[in-house]
This record gives C-alpha cells, structure tokens and sequence, in this order.
C-alpha cells in the first residue's frame, strides 16, 4: 500500500467521531465484549444490530463512559473515553435502553434539571426545550407528569433528553422500541435529519427496518464479537450473493429455455418468468432484453428480486461465524 | 457545565442533584406525612409527656428523674425524623438504580462524588430540618409550660449528635444501597445499621440518665470517625462501573474460591516461592498495621497497669516462693502437660485468633484488635498487681511471659495486623476491583499470613509455654 493511501487512510481516521479499537469488556468470568473495532464519521448512522445479550448496550455504555474497557480503547470527537470521561459524557447524547424518568417530575422541569447538569446556556435552555417538545409532538404533555405519560411519550421525551445539548454524537439504544408507527415514523425522520454534517450516530435496533432505512453502515454482534460490517448492500451482495433479477416475459415459455448470454446464470424459471444471478446488472440486463427479444419473446418488466436485511441478519447470526468476504 | 472554577462548577453540581432528590421528596406523601407528624405532633406529644412526669414525680419529691427525663425526650425529639434519613437514602440510592432512572443520570457529565454527596444532601436535608423543627417546638413548648429553657452545651450536643447520628445512618446505608440492586434487598440489610442505632440510642439514654452529658462528646466523635470511614466507603463503591456491573445479588461461591485461591496463591510456583513471596509482601504490606498493632497492645497491657491501681488484688496472692511445684500441679490437673497440654493451648490460641478475625472482619478491625488488646490488658493487669504486691516486674514477666511470648506476641501482633488489613478490606480496594474480589484479596492475604506465620508460631509459642515455661518458672521461684 503506498505511503499516499496510507496516509489518506489515517486523515480520515482522524475525521471519525467515533473509534473503538480491540473494546473489549469482561465482567469477572464472562467477555460481554470482545475485540470490537468501530468507526464513525461525522455525518453517519451505524447500526448495531444483534440478539438479546450480545453486548450491544455494554458496547454503548463503555462508549459513553459508564463503564471502562476491559482492554482496548475508544475515543468520542477526540476524546479517550477512559482519560477524558467527562468530556466524553458531555460531547454525546445517549437514549438508555430503558427511559428512566422521573415520574413525579413534569417534561419541563425535568429537561431544565438535565439541561442545567449539561451546561445549556440559560438563556438558551428554555427556548431549546420548547423547540424540542414542539418537534416531538409533546408540547401539549409539557404540563403533565412523567408518570402520566404512554410509553411511547415516554421514549420520546427520552430522546429529548438526549438531544437537549445538542450533541455531536448520539448514541440511541432501541429509539423506537414502544412507540406507535406514527411516532416511529417521527423519530426515524428525526433520526434522519439529526444526522447533520457534524453529527455521528449509533443505533441499537432489532428493528431490522429501521436499520436499513437510517444507516449507512450496519454492524452485527453475536456474544460480544462483530461477526458481519458494512453498508446494508454491502452486506446483502457479500453474504446473499450477486443480485438476482427477474424478467418476466409476455408469451409463455413453455418449457423451453429461450437462447440466454453466456454471462447470465439462470437460478430459476417458470411459465413466463426468469430468475438470474449477475454481478454486473448494467452491464448484463440490456444483454438478457435484446436476447430475449431476438428469440420472439417480448420483456415486460425486469427488476431486482427484494432481498432483506432480515435474511442477511438471520443468516449471520444463526451461522455464528464470521461468513467470508464479510468484514469483521 | 458553563464555564466556571472547576470548585464552583463541582458545587453546583451537587446543588443540582439534590435540589432535585429534595423537590422529589417533597412531592412524595408517603415521606412528607411522617416528617410533618414527627416535626410538629410529636414534640408536642414529649412536651405533655415531660409535663405530666414532671408533675408526678415532683409529687413524690423525684425531682431527679424529671430533670433527667426533659433532656432525653431532647435527644428523642431530634431523634425520630432523622430515622426517615435511613429510608430516604436507600430509596435515594438503591431505589433508584431499581427504577432504572440512575442510568441517564450516569451518562452525565456528573462526576461520581458530585451524585454521591448531591444524594446524600438530598437524604440528610429534609430530615435534619425536621429534627431540627421538632427539637424547636418541643422547646418552644416546654418553655411555656413549665419554663424549661435547655442549657447552651446541652443544646450543642443534642444539635451535633442529631446530625451527627443521620450522616452515619445515611452514609450507612448508602454503602447498603451500593452492595444490592433492589430496595427490598437494601432494607433487609438495613438492619446492618438499624439495629447498632438503635444499640447506640439505649446507650446515649443510659448515659442521659446518668446525667454523665461530657460522654455525649466522645459518642458525637466516634460517630463522626464512623461517618467519615462510611462515607469513604461509600465513595469508593458508589461509581458507574460498580453500580452497571452489579446486576442481580447472587452469590457465586465458584468464583469466590477461585479469587481467593489465585490471590492466596500469588505467582507461585512451588511451596518455597510461596513463602518467599509471602515474606517479601507482609513485610511491605502489613507494616503500618504491625506498627498500630505494637501500639494498640501496648496501650491494652497499660490500660490493664492502671486498672490494677483501681481494682487491687491481695498482695498475698503474687507471694511466689515455691510455686513451681503447685503450679506443676495445677497444670496437671488442668491437663496441660505434655503433648496434650501442648494442643490445648494451641487450639485455644488459634480460636482466639480466628474469633478475633470474625468480629474485626465486620468492624473494619476495630473489635478483633480489641479482643487481642483485652489479653494484653490481663497481663498489664496482672504486671500491675505485681509492682503493687512489691513483687519484681521484670521476674514476673521474665518468668511467666517472655518464655513463651517470643513467639506468642509477634504471632498475636502479625495475626492482629492481618485482621486489621481484612476489617479495612473495603475501604481501599484497588481501582478496577469489585468490592467482592478486594474483600475476597485481602481474606486470601489474612489466610497467607495466618498460614505462613500465625501458625507456626503459635505451634511454637504454645510448646514453650508447656515444655520450657513452668521449667523457668520452678527455676525463678522454686518449688
């Protein structure tokens, strides 16, 4: 690799707001977490996705200076989370997996006291958390107490918390969890447009969903090990393979198998359709048209064939191992 | 935080963690209901209840016991709110951690002393300012009724104390709140400081009656020694690591043996390098204990000198002339000749150490050093009575002690010391340690130095004082 790579590699390092190196948590006997290199730049949502237990809240507690690395290291804007904790606790803004409001306490109280622990101007605090109450539909439930609200309220003004500082990274476990669609619906807009020039993000999600919808990278844990990294397309070509197209024909093919490009391997074919696996579609669908057309046969669509972030998920994690070609 | 001096940014944090938890408790009728009662009904209640006993026994010309009885009901009055403190605490505390609202809060910026005292604040506040309401009202009461106004000191006292007693109840049970993860867990092991308050109060009434008021100083003081050993304990278990990594309280006596065993073990690989390493880490870790310890037993053995000048045995009995014979006898009879005699005193000796190592484990030491200080206050006693009788000191002690006290007071010094370094297991455990494993490190470091030390040296110690002891005694005095 030439020294210019090298060194392009290392800036952009640098960009990262997020770097974990070999993060590794043991809690006596047990690795929650173990050898997990991360990065994420300004700008980017990563998804972490994994089954119960497979470290992904340890991961983003040691990443939010709750708990310390075990071995290894992990910097937030700069910042090594174990040298510069508070710093690091005050750069991020961190949606817990469980709300943990005060119940007693009505919204604006309670985002006043956590404002106030973060350093929010006061000139500043009250206008930012009308600002913020109002794009979280909760204006209305200012007044009310916590203990008053629907769990879905209860995740948003959660989330409220969060972003009362204005932080450069989010880090947000299960921000939808408990909410109605329409509400989802909101805050994975939200999440969307958080993801500002300056700001990193990293959701925790079974939502596979919402994982392919916001990030731009998506990485699967099984017991404390990254098995499976990389943006959700990346991921479906390297462990479902080349897309597979489909041609569906106006006249019936009738058993017979119509004159078809060296290029192209069939996977499948019924009366009138076509299934193919290709590497380079742009390249290899006009191909299949005109041979097709020249064998008399009209085309009438030929798409992609949808396949899900689920069956890649199912398929890494139910495997277990690291699949090949898959980024660790 | 704004930009501010690091002190005042410190404070305001606090500030902000209570002011909150005080706003909470407030709001909270389960709390305010019986500070309410304990402020104003209940010192209202003592005013009638001193009034009609000072009625009564004035009848009888008891004067004495009404005059004894104002000044406790004091004590009681400042006492009852701040018991709430004990509640308030493990609901500040653990109650928190149950309801998973302590998480958001961890992911603060906050420092972990700021929630620590910004929570025991919140704990103590409310309280003390009913106490303090309450002690006012009862007072304010007594004062019309009967014109009782409280003396200046006494009124001093019973403030310090008052306050003095929540911050240990608080401190307490914040050390409680951080060892479980449920209230209901927190409150059974309340009684861990429930009930030496409540031990504490009989003795503080005792004293009242006694009307001996200056002790009430020494109680204010050990409780604030206790309170400020609480309270870095609480210190060193309240953070973030210690408070996420403890998820359910379930004893895991495989893990337990293993830790001890790689800490008894150390780095060694065979019996030889055990020792060796055990010597070579005693000596460095155990020598400020050692030192305490010396000082410790010697102020027992002169302690039990200047008992011997208040409580006198008859001079006749240090009259030793031919008592070699008779105490042959005596140990016979006692079965302590020989190889039997030899176990027996061993076995004694090693109960009293491992005594002496249950109840220090549990009070930081303190009562494990007492016991082995109470042995050395019997000889200082007995060496006491000695000079008395006009017996020679130094026979005595030649004679009777140092045969067998050349290895019995270094074994007693060494095993003391090791208790002590157990008792305080909690108090300095090293960063990245759970309290489990620190307490399960310095258990394995008292049995290495009971096991390479205490022991042999009490084998030895307990065959001079059979084999070489009553053979030295026969040659001082005859017989």
């Amino acid at each position: 690799m030439s020294l210019l790579r090298w060194l392009a590699i290392i800036l952009h390092q640098m960009e990262a707001l997020v770097v974990t190196h070999d993060l590794t948590k043991m809690f006596r006997t047990l690795t929650a977490v173990e050898g997990v290199n991360l990065t994420v730049h300004a700008g980017e949502v990563l998804a972490l996705l994994g089954p119960n237990g497979a470290g992904k809240t340890t991961t983003i507690r040691m990443l939010s200076s709750i708990l310390a690395p075990t071995r290894g290291r992990a910097s937030i804007a700069g910042h090594d989370v174990v040298q510069d904790a508070e710093k690091v606790r005050s750069t991020l803004g961190l949606l817990t997996e469980h709300h943990g409001l005060y119940t007693r306490m009505k919204a604006d109280d309670y985002l006043q006291f956590f404002g106030r622990i973060y350093g929010v101007p006061e000139e500043s605090l009250e206008k930012r958390i009308r600002d913020l109450l109002h794009q979280y539909d909760l204006e209305d439930a200012a007044e009310l107490r916590l203990g008053h609200y629907s769990k879905g309220m209860r995740q948003k003004l959660a989330l409220v918390r969060a972003l009362l500082h204005d932080p450069q990274v989010l880090l947000l476990d299960e921000p939808t969890s408990a909410m109605d669609p329409s509400s989802a619906h909101m805050v994975r807009e939200s999440i969307s447009g958080l993801r500002g020039a300056n700001r990193a993000i990293i959701v925790c999600t079974h939502n596979l969903h919402e994982a392919e919808l916001l990030a731009d990278q998506i990485a699967i844990i099984r017991k404390g090990k990254i098995i499976a990294r990389g943006s959700p397309s990346e991921l479906k070509r390297n462990l479902l393979g080349d897309p597979i197209m489909e041609v569906r024909l106006a006249q019936s093919l009738n058993g017979l198998t119509p004159y078809i490009p060296d290029e192209v391997v069939v996977i499948a074919q019924g009366d009138d359709w076509i299934r193919y696996r290709t590497p380079e579609p742009a390249s290899v669908n006009p191909l299949m048209i005109r041979s097709l057309q020249d064998g008399g046969y009209d085309v009438v669509t030929l798409s992609e064939v949808e396949r899900s972030l689920e069956d890649v998920y199912l398929q890494v994690v139910s495997a277990g191992t690291r699949p090949e070609g898959v980024e660790p | 935080m704004t930009a501010s001096s690091p002190r005042a940014s410190i404070l305001r944090g606090i500030h902000l963690v209570a002011m909150r938890e005080i706003r909470d408790q407030i709001r909270d009728w389960r709390i305010l209901t019986p500070i309410i009662l304990l402020t104003l009904f209940f010192p209202l209640l003592m005013n009638i209840t001193a009034q009609q006993a000072v009625d009564f026994v004035t009848r009888y010309g008891a004067t004495i016991i009404g005059d004894r009885l104002v000044p406790f009901l004091l004590m009681v009055v400042g006492f009852f709110p701040i018991s709430i403190s004990l509640v308030i605490a493990l609901e500040s505390f653990a109650g928190e951690r149950e309801r998973l609202s302590l998480e958001p809060l961890l992911a603060t910026p906050l420092r972990d002393s700021q929630l620590y005292f910004g929570k025991l604040l919140a704990s103590m506040v409310p309280p003390l300012s009913a106490a303090y309401l309450g002690i006012m009202v009862y007072l304010l009461g007594l004062y019309l009724s009967i014109g009782w106004t409280a003396p200046p000191v006494l009124l001093v006292q019973v403030f310090t104390l008052t306050t003095v007693q929540a911050l240990v109840m608080v401190s307490g049970a914040v050390v409680i709140s951080s060892l479980t993860t449920s209230v209901r867990a927190a409150n059974l092991l309340a009684s861990f400081v429930v009930i030496p308050v409540a031990e504490l109060i009989i003795i503080e009434s005792m004293v009242m009656f006694w009307a001996r008021y200056h002790v009430l100083w020494w109680i204010v003081l050990a409780l604030f020694l206790i309170a400020v050993v609480l309270a870095r304990m609480g210190l060193r278990l309240f953070n973030r690591e210690e408070l996420l990594s403890r998820e359910i309280d379930v004893l895991n006596v495989r893990w337990a043996a293993r830790t001890f065993w790689d800490a008894f073990r150390g780095n060694a690989t065979s019996l030889g390098s055990w020792y060796r390493d055990v010597l070579r880490t005693t000596v460095v870790q155990l020598r400020i204990p050692i030192v305490m310890l010396a000082v410790a037993l010697l102020s027992g053995y002169f302690l039990g000198v200047d008992l011997a000048r208040t409580f006198t045995l008859p001079a006749d009995l240090f009259q030793w002339d031919g008592i070699g014979g008779e105490m042959a006898e005596y140990l016979d009879a006692f079965n302590l000749m020989g190889t039997a005699g030899w176990l027996r005193i061993l076995f004694v000796n090693v109960r009293a150490i491992i005594i002496a190592t249950l109840l220090g484990a549990f009070t930081f030491g303190v009562l494990g050093v007492i016991l082995l200080m109470i042995t050395f206050g019997l000889i200082g006693y007995f060496a006491g009575n000695v000079a008395l009788a006009g017996g020679s000191l130094s026979q005595f002690l030649i004679a009777f002690i140092l045969p067998h006290g050349v290895l019995e007071i270094p074994a007693a010094i060494l095993a003391g010391a090791a208790i002590l370094q157990l008792g305080s297991a909690a108090l300095r455990i090293p960063s990245g340690r759970s309290l489990g494993e620190g307490w399960m490190d310095a258990l394995a470091g008292w049995a290495r130095v009971v096991l390479a030390f205490v022991i042999p040296l009490l084998l030895g110690a307990a065959a001079l004082e059979v084999f070489l002891t009553p053979r030295v005694v026969m040659a001082y005095f005859g017989g």
